[in-house]
């Protein structure tokens, strides 16, 4: 529906144009035939897409409902309705006298309301006919659309954060630079598929090998910064700080790396809109909500089944209670941050495809991504995924009616209500909120 | 290597007008972080809220100090704004909220057409005329080589730096008072303020207004140097460098902000300086390092200096190490 639209209207347009530009020949081929001179009248000729004359159309004319005239176009189209004076008219073209298969081009033009007439003067006036092309979208189209762009961005989010929230779980991290961990994994893949100097690898191999990459800068995390901070008792604060410095450092980094500008992958970058029933979604959409809700099914099944995941969802409840009954909480932990880094990688590459791939697009969504965890329950395992799905389809849908300038403003103050009203979120347990 | 011209620049820069600014943002932030304990993350809000209340006041023909009191008067109702429903949550909490806060005001801000109030984009320029016309100082510049100010920058660093004294001292007197015995005592364990009798809730939101005032102060000078505000100039990274100054110089402390704010300013600058000469005496390939990243090189040292303070030392370089809520739980 989109591509359609797409072009219909530039060629809408592009005949409007003419249809002006055309005007005078059209007027003066009239002037050549019409009866007196000085008379004041309405004129017109009714063609199709290429110059196709209509006939037998009817054609009124009225002032303020008085009706004035009505005339028919003849075999070259042309209707010609005779005011007593200058003023202003409504002509009326009456679609019911329209032969099969044509159509005025914009139906809600069927009668121009402010036709102004001068003294003396035929007035030409034009109907765009021709197949319909002008679709009008409605509003059960366009919300459709809107949510599923909201279910795209809110699988994103849920992807890419969930490493957020489980290691604020299991550590009590809150991690301001968890936007570079999204970030690295766009760029890594970009690297090594679109990159120059890179292998050129497609996006599928360059996101198979991105993510193991992204696992081993999630364990750089804890084994070289944050065990070391844990064993020298930081406090919170302390250790806010230090991930805020951490994220400056790689973000500006990735900056020089990368530079400003947003670049994005080789394949899969302008795609356009499958005609679906009531959606038109690209196919790359389509990919990013399969893919990414493949992945959360893995993650629900690893915490529900296996004896990683029941370790890991001990570990986040009670830490001390976890190591009481022999589970090795570090390498929990240090597994808690590869995989959390792993799936921030994959949603970083998931937004790329969607998006482009910039030094601080994680930073852009680390707001997001922290109103998403913190609607869902921050510290909970399944909160990233219910969050992801508000977070984004209610920004999404917000646009129908705010602006799209407001659209992280929307998230934003989301995100303030449900600290106001529900701090532990959705998922969470009441007593987590100190 | 010119150490001369990199030493002169340096200073400059130390003590320059953005420096003086600076070290009143931290000061503020020092009110509410350093002796309070409010781990405020979005105090770039302030000073946005301090140089667009004058902007829009003279843009919409009041004179330059209604709008001063204006900026001033905003700031307050911001800090009722941001503490109200928030100053009951924990740290990570306060800090989470008060970005996302900082953020939607500043895409309310940016959002407006040209001809809006805030002109969106666009930005406000030109105000702070009437400020200028009371400039003594004759033109010329003033002082040696590199070295030097303009009688407009020199103007804007002389009142920049005799109301950041003003302010510390009065900062000073206010954190030694009763009033200030309080908020120190929340700093170190509100449920033992809170058992005796005080309101900590009150005097959180105090602390906040205060030094969110003090922060309009800061916004506006720089507004007033620049003659220009512009929505993309508060971003977050605002507030973390202001943490940045306030950590080095030592939080909680009462020349911290003066020391840090001297102290970031220089090094920063030093290393600039450092890294253009490298690049046109030909000691860095630009291939490593060119022009553009020198911005980024300089936020990336930030960054690392944030890390390392807050890892090893916590109490900046004047702290006291036994009073820093870094190494509280």
């Amino acid at each position: 529906m989109r591509r359609t639209l797409g072009i219909a209207a530039p060629v809408a347009l592009l005949l409007t144009i003419a249809a002006f530009g055309s005007l005078p020949s059209s007027a003066a081929a009239h002037r050549g035939q019409a009866p007196e001179a000085g008379s004041t009248a309405i004129t017109g000729v009714l063609v199709e897409l290429e110059d196709r004359p209509i006939s037998g159309v009817e054609i009124g004319v009225s002032q303020e409902g008085v009706d004035i005239g009505t005339d028919t176009s003849d075999e070259a189209g042309r209707w010609r309705v005779e005011v007593p004076g200058a003023g202003t008219y409504q002509v009326t073209l009456n679609v019911g006298t329209l032969p099969e298969g044509v159509g005025l081009r914009n139906p809600d033009l069927a009668t121009l309301d402010r036709v102004r007439v001068r003294e003396g003067i035929e007035k030409p006036v034009r109907f765009l006919l021709g197949e319909r092309r002008v679709e009008r979208v409605s509003v059960t189209e366009r919300l459709a659309n809107l949510t599923l762009e909201g279910l795209r961005l809110g699988i994103i989010l849920a992807v890419a954060s969930i490493g957020l929230s489980l290691i604020f779980a299991v550590t009590g991290l809150t991690n301001f630079a968890h936007g570079e961990l999204v970030t690295f994994g766009a760029l890594v893949a970009w690297f090594l598929s679109t990159g120059a100097g890179g292998p050129g690898w497609p996006l599928i191999l360059a996101t198979l090998v991105t993510i193991p990459i992204c696992g081993v800068l999630g364990y750089a995390h804890e084994r070289l910064v944050f065990r070391p901070l844990r064993r020298r008792r930081s406090g919170t604060v302390a250790l806010i700080v230090v991930t805020i410095g951490l994220g400056l450092f790689l973000r500006n980094w990735f900056l020089i790396l990368f530079e400003g500008r947003p670049r994005g992958y080789d394949e899969y970058t302008v795609q356009v809109g499958l005609d679906l029933p009531l959606v038109s979604p690209r196919a790359k959409d389509l990919a990013i909500i399969a893919a990414g809700a493949f992945v959360l099914a893995g993650y629900a099944l690893v915490l529900q089944r296996t004896r990683l995941g029941t370790a890991m969802r001990a570990v986040s409840d009670n830490r001390e209670l976890a190591a009481s009954s022999g589970i090795d909480v570090d390498r929990i932990i240090v597994l808690t941050w590869s995989g959390g880094a792993a799936l921030a990688g994959l949603g970083g590459i998931f937004a790329g495809i969607s998006d482009n791939v910039q030094f601080d697009m994680g930073f852009g969504l680390l707001l997001l991504m922290f109103a998403a965890v913190v609607v869902g329950g921050l510290g909970t395992a399944y909160g990233p995924l219910v969050g992801g799905l508000i977070i984004g389809i209610s920004s999404q849908v917000s646009t129908y009616w705010i602006s799209t300038k407001y659209r992280l403003a929307v998230s934003l103050v989301a995100l303030i209500l449900a600290v106001l009203l529900r701090p532990q979120g959705i998922l969470g347990k009441k007593e987590r909120i100190g | 290597m010119d150490f001369v011209e990199v030493l002169a620049s340096s200073l400059r820069a130390a003590l320059g007008p953005a420096a003086a600014a600076f070290a009143i943002a931290t000061l503020g932030l020092n009110v509410q972080y350093g002796y309070t304990g409010l781990l405020n993350f979005g105090h770039v809000a302030f000073l946005m809220t301090g140089a667009y209340g004058t902007a829009i006041t003279v843009d919409q023909g009041g004179s330059l100090w209604l709008g001063i009191a204006v900026g001033l008067a905003a700031s307050v109702v911001l800090a009722m704004i941001y503490g109200l429903p928030t100053l009951r949550l924990r740290a990570d909490y306060l800090a989470i909220v008060t970005i996302a806060g900082g953020e939607v005001l500043r895409v309310i801000i940016r959002s407006g057409g040209e001809d809006s109030l805030t002109r969106g984009v666009f930005g406000i320029q030109g105000f702070a005329n009437e400020f200028f016309d009371l400039n003594p100082i004759a033109n010329g510049r003033y002082g040696w080589g590199r070295f030097s100010f303009s009688e407009r920058s020199l103007w804007v660093l002389l009142v920049g730096w005799v109301l950041f004294a003003l302010l510390a001292a009065l900062v000073a007197r206010l954190v030694h008072s009763p009033w200030g015995r309080v908020l120190r005592s929340i700093r170190e364990d509100e449920d033992a303020a809170s058992s005796l009798g005080k309101n900590v809730f009150v005097y959180k939101l105090q602390s906040l207004a205060l030094g969110g005032a003090i922060g309009a102060v800061a916004g506006i000078v720089i507004a007033i140097e620049r003659q220009s505000v512009n929505p993309d100039s508060y971003l977050p990274v605002g507030t973390f460098t202001a943490y940045a100054l306030l950590i080095l110089g030592g939080a909680g402390t009462r020349l911290g902000p003066f020391v840090g704010s001297l102290t970031y300013w220089f090094v920063i600058e030093f290393t600039d300086s450092v890294l253009r000469q490298g690049q046109t005496n030909g000691w860095i390939p630009t291939s490593v390092i060119d022009t553009t990243d020198l911005g980024a090189v300089r936020f990336m040292l930030v960054g690392l200096a944030l890390m390392l303070l807050a890892a090893f030392r916590p109490q900046g370089l004047l702290g006291n190490r036994e009073e820093v809520l870094l190494d509280a739980r």
